[in-house]
């Protein structure tokens, strides 16, 4: 197959088997266990299936970085006493064209399969709900400006099945926002809106955990999300208190979108 | 006593630390009377009085050492010294501790200042994993906690990774390309003696009233902007270990460019010289970065500048552009030395031609050219503009391609070899092109962007830059290390113990580094002093193989400070290497060379019958007598 004699005296076909086998085998062991944890939004499984994919190849390439070197460790390991040296092989044109061509075919390959699942997770379909997220040392707090600007700390709602657009603001330093169930994370960032979309399809009680180091409290910066159904989701937020304070509505205002092209969303549903 | 104080050394350096702290200390005093400002109120994170004395005092410290002698007498006009050699070269321990030209006295002043503060940074590893062995709160607070995982950080990188490295390719590569020493010797003294400034800035943050700097290496505004006065410790060290770093390089670039021995064009160069040429053209466009965004931070802090104030008119992200603009070449600069000193010990011990020489180089210029266009993929999810993601993910999966040329290549240099493994550097050459192919696979999939946006800022991450920077980076330090140790010391070490600190050293890494993937994906955050009990067998074990990794590098430091000592005497040349270095005694003499070598052929012409790299002085009576024909080979 290729074109210098040498390579004619190494097993190819055999080696490639083995790499095979062993894809195989770590793919096996390696997608039988369910890394990310649980899937909790329309996002997740694209995430994951993803992820796997990634897997299978990356168990390729690892097979075969294994198979070449423990077969030269085999096979060409010297013989004690032996001073002699290996043959005077300068490199063979071919082969480096091919570990040039065939890694940049699969990382594009990569890039493009990620480039779909990007433009996927964040459609925002026809009708987001927003959320507004505030995030400040440390604590979370929510408001529902669809929803008569209502506004609830440390614990947040939201309905299952329904798109819904977080509008993240932050009142001092940057924090981050993330339920490792929905695959999602956005900083918040102070001085400008940044936005995550995400679809809900899984009724359960989860953690919003912050992921940006903000200050001695971080660790336990974190947040109780409830993903309930419409019904019930609509009941409770029409049953809370309070409206979003004055001092977050100023910050909303003055915050300036990081996609100044899509329309300012206040109303959300 | 006053000839002393006179003299360059120690007592006038700490003199001079002493006066420019006071002149600091006074130039604060009448610059805020000037302004009209009160003399001694010291605001909230600003604290100029300690601030600026942070900045005089180890610049006098520097003047009274020495480094600035000669060109200040050039510079006032006075009449220079004549170079008697009197500080070049090492006759006895004191020699190290001075300033001194040799470039064989700074490699191993750079090595041994960086491995105290590796193990010193070490230590504060030990206890983050002795934290986070249970869930809650159990050895030091979070404040605590947050200190320190910034300043392990912090340490590795600026005062171990990244100059050890410079340490090494100082001691290697001028006699590698078969020269006397570094184009500016007193430039590359005065680039050492940063280096414990540095460090002990670092260090010292843990004196300032709120604690050390505790914003995470990255340093992120606006948090970093309104921390406590340690911040201001990092800003500054960072301003020296910068200088230290940007200076070397322009020292290895032109003692490279124009200082190779006759016959040592550029397709003949070792792969080491490709690499830290690759490296220091890295270092000099991209380390002035990240000087300059530690100046614009501390001039938020003490000037009241709003460079990232967003409350007024300042751009917090603009902070993460400017900063990983630098730190993502970073890693590439924590790397590349690496490569070099990997294709070094492989084509040695396996005794054949680096296979693709040419290609190898090639796939390090693409490496350079690439990591300028990577950046952003460190803020995927950090709120910027977002169209800038999918261009910044193509090229971070491209960047996997010359990187898996080299691995590849490297594996090809194996076959058809005659493969050694009685060294310990070649044990570690080999675990590391495991280690780092999986921290090269991990990295692409942390440039996938629906990927990141998951592991962003998760334990994933903290096991992504252990595996390139400890199964990466610090594997080819200690294979480098191990391998030219004789050359270093003329002594052998230990290699049963070699074996020990090698197997080890790839247990407690893989022990330590490939659990985190999986916490990191399944929900545990970085950078947290508790976390949720889920984790918590998970995080025990982590911490046992951290342990046994920490327990291991003690048997390094034994091995090499006995055998440094008391180890066999090492002969010039104990692995058979072709390079020029081995060509000489071990340790080289004080000038290297009677006589500039000639270079008469390729670094790597291993089992290639008659071919030589160079022919050394006093070789050349012996060519011209009847004999095998030399070929050089192209």
């Amino acid at each position: 197959m290729l074109a210098a004699p040498m390579y004619g005296r190494l097993p190819i076909v055999k080696m490639l088997l083995v790499t095979l086998a062993g894809t195989a085998a770590i793919s096996a062991v390696m997608l039988s266990i369910n890394w990310d944890g649980q899937e909790g939004s329309t996002a997740a499984p694209k995430i994951d299936d993803l992820l796997n994919v990634m897997i299978v190849l990356s168990s390729f390439v690892f097979s075969l970085v294994m198979v070449m070197l423990f077969y030269a460790l085999w096979k060409f390991k010297a013989k004690p006493g032996d001073e002699s040296d290996g043959e005077p092989i300068h490199g063979n044109t071919r082969l480096e064209i091919a570990w040039t061509l065939i890694p940049t075919i699969i990382v594009l390959f990569g890039g493009a399969y990620s480039w779909k699942v990007l433009n996927d997770i964040e459609d925002k379909g026809s009708n987001p709900m927003t959320i507004d997220v505030f995030s400040q040392q440390y604590a979370w707090s929510f408001g529902y400006p669809g929803k008569g600007m209502k506004f609830i700390e440390g614990e947040m709602h939201v309905p299952v099945d329904r798109t819904i657009q977080f509008k993240m603001h932050s009142q001092d330093v940057i924090h981050s926002f993330w339920v490792p169930e929905w695959r999602i994370k956005k900083d918040n960032v102070p001085g400008i809106t940044t936005t995550a979309i995400v679809t809900p399809n899984k009724v359960g009680t989860y953690q919003l955990i912050c992921t940006e180091l903000c200050g001695f409290g971080h660790a336990s910066m974190r947040a109780k999300v409830v993903v309930e159904s419409p019904e019930k989701f609509e009941k409770w937020v029409t049953g809370l208190k309070k409206e979003i304070p004055d001092e977050f509505i100023k910050s909303i205002e003055q915050d300036t979108e990081t996609n100044p092209s899509e329309p300012l969303d206040a109303g959300g549903a | 006593m006053l000839a002393a104080i006179k003299r360059p050394g120690w007592y006038r350096a700490v003199l001079g630390a002493f006066a420019g702290a006071a002149f600091g200390v006074g130039l604060v005093v009448v610059l805020r009377a000037i302004s009209g400002l009160p003399i001694w109120q010291t605001e909230q994170t600003g604290y100029p009085h300690v601030v600026v004395p942070l900045i005089t005092g180890p610049l006098g410290f520097l003047a009274g050492l020495g480094c600035f002698d000669y060109w200040l007498r050039w510079a006032v006009g006075a009449p220079t010294i004549p170079e008697d050699h009197s500080q070049h070269g090492a006759r006895n321990w004191k020699d190290y501790f001075r300033f001194n030209t040799d470039h064989k006295v700074i490699g191993i002043q750079y090595i041994c200042t960086t491995f105290f503060f590796f193990f010193l940074s070490g230590l504060m590893a030990m206890l983050i994993r002795a934290e986070l062995a249970q869930p809650g709160t159990q050895i030091v607070d979070a404040a605590t906690y947050n200190s320190l995982f910034s300043t392990h950080a912090v340490l590795m990188i600026f005062v171990f990774v990244i100059p050890v490295f410079a340490g090494i390719a100082n001691y290697v590569l001028p006699l590698m390309i078969g020269a006397p020493d570094m184009a500016f010797p007193r430039l590359n003294a005065l680039s050492f003696w940063m280096l414990p400034v540095a460090g002990l800035l670092f260090v010292g943050s843990f004196l300032a009233p709120g604690g050390a700097f505790d914003a995470g290496w990255t340093g992120y505004a606006p948090l970093s902007t309104g921390a406590p006065l340690g911040q201001s410790f990092f800003n500054l060290g960072v301003q020296f270990a910068g200088a230290s770093s940007i200076a070397t390089a322009l020292n290895f670039l032109v003692t490279i460019i124009t200082m190779r021995a006759p016959g040592m064009t550029f397709w003949r160069m070792p792969l080491l010289v490709w690499a830290n040429l690759s490296t220091s053209l890295l270092v000099v466009a991209a380390t002035p970065f990240i000087a300059g965004v530690q100046f614009m931070v501390l001039f938020d802090r003490i000037l009241h500048t709003n460079f990232f104030d967003f409350g007024a008119g300042g751009d917090v992200v603009s902070y993460q552009h400017i900063f990983w603009f630098y730190s993502h070449p970073a890693v590439y600069i924590m790397i590349l030395p690496g490569f070099g000193i990997i294709s070094e010990v492989i084509s040695t011990h396996a005794r054949k031609p680096i296979f693709g020489y040419r290609l190898m180089a090639l796939a390090l210029i693409g490496i350079i050219v690439l990591s300028y266009s990577v950046w952003a993929h460190h803020m995927f999810v950090a709120g910027m503009f977002s169209w800038l993601r999918v261009p910044m993910m193509f090229t971070t999966l491209l960047i996997a391609v010359p990187t898996g040329i080299k691995i590849f290549s490297w594996l090809g240099t194996l076959f058809f070899g005659k493969i050694h493994t009685y060294s310990t550097a070649m044990l570690f050459a080999l675990a590391f092109i495991v280690t780092f192919t999986i921290g090269g696979i991990s990295g692409v999939m942390l440039g996938m962007v629906p990927i990141d946006i998951h592991v962003s800022d998760t334990y994933f991450i903290v096991a992504h830059i252990h595996f390139v920077l400890f199964g990466g980076s610090v594997f080819t330090i200690f294979a480098g290390i191990y391998h030219w140790f004789p050359k270093m010391t003329g002594r052998m070490y230990d290699e049963r113990l070699g074996r020990v600190h090698f197997w080890g050293t790839l247990v407690g890494t893989w022990g330590t580094f490939i659990p985190m993937h999986w916490v990191g994906m399944d929900g545990m955050p970085r950078r947290v002093a508790d976390y949720a009990s889920q984790f918590g067998e998970w995080n025990l074990l982590i911490s046992i193989f951290a342990f046994i990794l920490g327990a291991v590098q003690l048997v390094f430091l034994y091995n090499m400070i006995v055998s440094w000592r008391y180890g066999p005497r090492a002969e010039g040349n104990p692995w058979r290497a072709n390079s020029i270095e081995w060509q000489v005694s071990s340790p080289p003499p004080i000038f290297n060379f009677d006589e500039i070598p000639r270079v008469v052929g390729g670094p790597y012409e291993f089992g290639v019958p008659g071919a030589r790299h160079a022919i050394m002085a006093g070789e050349g009576a012996e060519v011209k007598e009847p004999q095998p024909t030399v070929v050089g080979s192209p």
